[in-house]
């Protein structure tokens, strides 16, 4: 009797093949893999036929044709005669033009804000809140388009241009800016300006690493400010090789100096007003989040108010804020493709605005082009993020 | 000893006690020193340049009842003239409703008053009928609100969606955005959390491709692209494009919040489940699925405020919501006055913001409430 039960314990329980959990697993992913295959199937099957029975063909040759319509901001020479190929640069470079400038100021002006929040003034840091709550909940393409239409475009005329210093002219044709003029020598300026700037780097690394060994903090300020004299040195030695061109009006409009297009002012006050509020938000929460007692101990220990803040609740408050900042650069980026609203010419401005109605047959290709650009800004963006990260981590620990 | 004092963070002085803190006054830290005077001084400063102008714009010097342009313009008042209010008065169905014909806005109405009343009791927490509120709102409600609008059956005139505009669309495109996008984005989420490979893969590109893209690419592709890979003989028409696009692009940040909420739900959750004899389907609608919801709440209605503001996006492609009614009615020469621009966007501006702010705040109660729950 006994015998006869361990025997059919002993036996392996018999399931039915299609209760067997890895056959169900390589069935069900098969059954995906097919479904998504043939969903892929029909799709090309349709975009093929619509496209024959319009007479398009399809392929990148079009890259090659001229574009045949000109651009208001081009930071490369760019003429109507110049391809399509030449077009998506001008777009693609005016696009980081827009979303590099856009992040440097952007953090500035969070950082300023996320503190200000947190400022023991009242008034400072109801002024903040107000300042957060405003912008996050107004949409942004709102936000361009109040200041591109309602601020910029209300600026007075080229004629009654605002002058700041008698060196900026702003109206509402855009801002002129003095452009610089670099003469013969200039290239050993910036040589000796590199040079400084690397000098202090590298004291600065030297007397931190000093400082970790034998615990003596080095003031390297004044050692690094004269450093910074060099490139003054070399201005000097150079016979001042950098000069200004100023603006001036002549008849209707400015000759000289740098104009930069409305479109583009609008567009990068937005962004930066935009994402300054998420930013802010995201310094205010890192701040926060460093336990009081970090500061407390600090203070305790008898550090100043200045050294707490510079030594114990930034390094820590970083690590939290690193992560969600990388995510508002990305959006930044993507949200400069906003410009399509206001006409600012950016990459999709451009390239799947205007070239896409022009070309009008290859939007399949164009589109494809413009959201693999931002897929890969995207990607990049994100990969490098990640990759500072880790080394603030690594330091950490 | 005198190694200690020199190292840098130690104080070798012991400090004399503070006085205890004066608990009773509150401490605004306005005039306190010099640096708080300045920067109240400061903010004194733009406060007067920021705010008081605006309010004097909008209220005091504000024209309220007029007819037409002239009533706006500061040679017919004889007086600094602020927001010209009558513009908003004349323009406000168009702002509201875009072109949907008049005889017909009663079924605009009703569907707003029919989303109002189901979705009321399913922000209340305390409300009862929980499920079924929500199967009445997010499967029930978009069917009925399409026959409405759109109509062509039931004995209701057809109207086309290009004449549908302002708040109308706002407000379809983003409760259709996340309506389609929740369970959308619940099977991304169980894909991108599955053990089989391929299923996983496959929903981490779906999911990051889209979150890759700007949405107005996305809404090109909805509106150039997707006609031409689907069967010339489905028209589907302009708005259906943008919602499909909308609802794609949402339901790849929906994967993300629900994916953290299924993270946030403990593994003896599933075990016990598991124990329980459980298959995977009824474990995961049963046990795993309404704990993790509960907890991404707060960030669905992030999601929804950050849809309900990309909805002005839908401009680019030609659909005129409340913002595109708004460009619409400034190129309007009948209602061209200087202070026309400024009135608008504040009329559209307190709009949105009131929509967006008072979700937020209810995220944030929502965000409280289960920090309670969790702690109890």
């Amino acid at each position: 009797m006994t015998a006869i039960e361990d025997d059919r314990a002993a036996r392996p329980p018999r399931i039915a093949l299609h209760r067997n959990p890895r056959v169900r697993s390589v069935f069900l992913q098969a059954l995906f893999v097919l479904l998504l295959f043939w969903f892929a199937w029909e799709l090309v099957a349709n975009a093929r036929s619509n496209l024959a029975t319009k007479g398009v063909i399809s392929g990148f040759g079009f890259l090659d044709h001229s574009a045949g319509f000109d651009v208001s901001q081009a930071l490369i020479p760019y003429s109507p005669t110049d391809s399509y190929r030449r077009l998506y640069l001008v777009g693609l470079l005016n696009t980081l033009l827009v979303a590099g400038l856009g992040i440097i100021l952007a953090t500035v002006l969070g950082f300023v804000i996320g503190i200000a929040r947190l400022s023991g003034n009242w008034l400072v840091a109801r002024m903040a809140g107000a300042y957060v709550e405003l912008i996050r909940n107004l949409p942004l393409l709102f936000q361009l388009l109040f200041w591109y239409l309602a601020v910029l475009g209300t600026l007075p005329a080229t004629r009654e241009s605002i002058s700041v210093f008698g060196a900026i002219f702003v109206n509402n044709r855009g801002v002129v800016l003095p452009r610089p003029i670099l003469g013969d020598g200039a290239n050993s300026v910036g040589l000796a300006l590199l040079i400084a700037l690397f000098a202090v780097w590298a004291l600065w690394r030297w007397a931190r690493r000093r400082q970790m060994v034998t615990g003596k903090n080095l003031k390297i300020f004044w050692p690094g400010l004269l450093l910074m004299g060099l490139p003054l040195v070399a201005l000097a030695a150079t016979g001042f090789p950098i000069g200004f061109e100023l603006p001036e009006l002549r008849g209707f409009n400015f000759v000289g100096g740098w104009r930069v297009i409305p479109e583009f002012a609008a567009l990068l006050i937005g962004l930066v007003v935009y994402t300054a509020a998420f930013i802010a938000e995201t310094v205010r929460g890192g701040i926060l989040a460093v336990s009081r007692s970090q500061s407390d101990a600090a203070y305790a220990l008898g550090m100043t108010r200045r050294r707490t803040l510079r030594l114990i609740v930034i390094p820590q408050a970083l690590r939290v804020i690193i992560p969600p900042l990388a995510s508002h650069y990305l959006n930044l980026t993507k949200n400069s493709s906003l410009a399509v609203g206001i006409g600012y010419p950016d990459l999709f401005a451009v390239f799947a605005g205007t070239a896409l109605n022009q070309t009008g047959a290859q939007a399949i290709e164009i589109i494809a082009i413009t959201m693999a650009t931002y897929l890969a800004l995207s990607l990049v963006t994100s990969a490098l993020m990640n990759f500072y990260n880790a080394r603030l981590r690594l330091v950490e620990r | 000893m005198s190694d200690i004092a020199t190292t840098v963070f130690v104080r070798p002085k012991l400090l004399q006690p503070l006085p205890p803190p004066d608990r009773l006054r509150k401490r605004w830290h306005i005039m306190g020193n010099w640096k708080d005077f300045l920067l109240t001084v400061l903010s004194l400063y733009l406060i007067w340049i920021l705010v008081w102008p605006a309010f004097k714009f909008l209220f005091i010097d504000a024209v309220w009842t007029g007819s037409s342009r002239s009533d706006c313009l500061a040679e017919t008042v004889g007086l600094p003239v602020g927001a010209c209010w009558p513009f908003i008065t004349a323009k406000f169905s168009q702002f509201v409703y875009g072109f949907y014909p008049e005889s017909e806005r009663w079924r605009a109405d009703l569907t707003f008053v029919l989303g109002a009343v189901l979705l009321l009791p399913l922000l209340i927490p305390r409300a009862p009928y929980k499920i079924t509120n929500a199967v009445l709102f997010f499967g029930v409600f978009p069917v009925v609100g399409y026959f409405l609008l759109v109509g062509g059956a039931f004995g209701l005139p057809y109207v086309e969606t290009r004449s549908w505009g302002g708040l109308l669309v706002t407000l379809v495109v983003a409760v259709t955005g996340i309506a389609a996008s929740l369970p959308l984005g619940i099977l991304l989420a169980l894909a991108r959390r599955s053990e089989l490979p391929v299923l996983r893969i496959g929903a981490v590109i779906f999911i990051e491709f889209w979150r890759g893209v700007p949405l107005v690419a996305v809404l090109f592709f909805a509106t150039f692209i997707l006609p031409l890979f689907l069967p010339p003989a489905w028209e589907i028409d302009g708005m259906l494009r943008v919602l499909v696009g909308v609802s794609v692009f949402a339901a790849a940040y929906m994967a993300e919040v629900i994916r953290g909420g299924l993270q946030a739900v403990p593994r003896a959750q599933y075990e016990g489940a598991m124990a329980l004899g459980l298959g995977y389907w009824r474990s995961t609608g049963l046990v795993v699925l309404p704990q993790a919801l509960r907890v991404s709440i707060p960030g669905i209605v992030n999601i929804f405020i950050g849809l309900f503001k990309d909805t002005t996006l839908v401009l680019t492609v030609a659909i005129f919501d409340l913002l595109g009614q708004l460009r619409a009615a400034f190129a309007d020469p009948n209602w061209s006055s200087p202070s026309t621009l400024f009135t608008g966007f504040a009329f559209a501006g307190a709009i949105y913001f009131l929509f967006c702010f008072g979700m937020s705040r209810y995220s944030l109660f929502l965000e409280q409430r289960l920090r309670q729950d969790r702690d109890r």
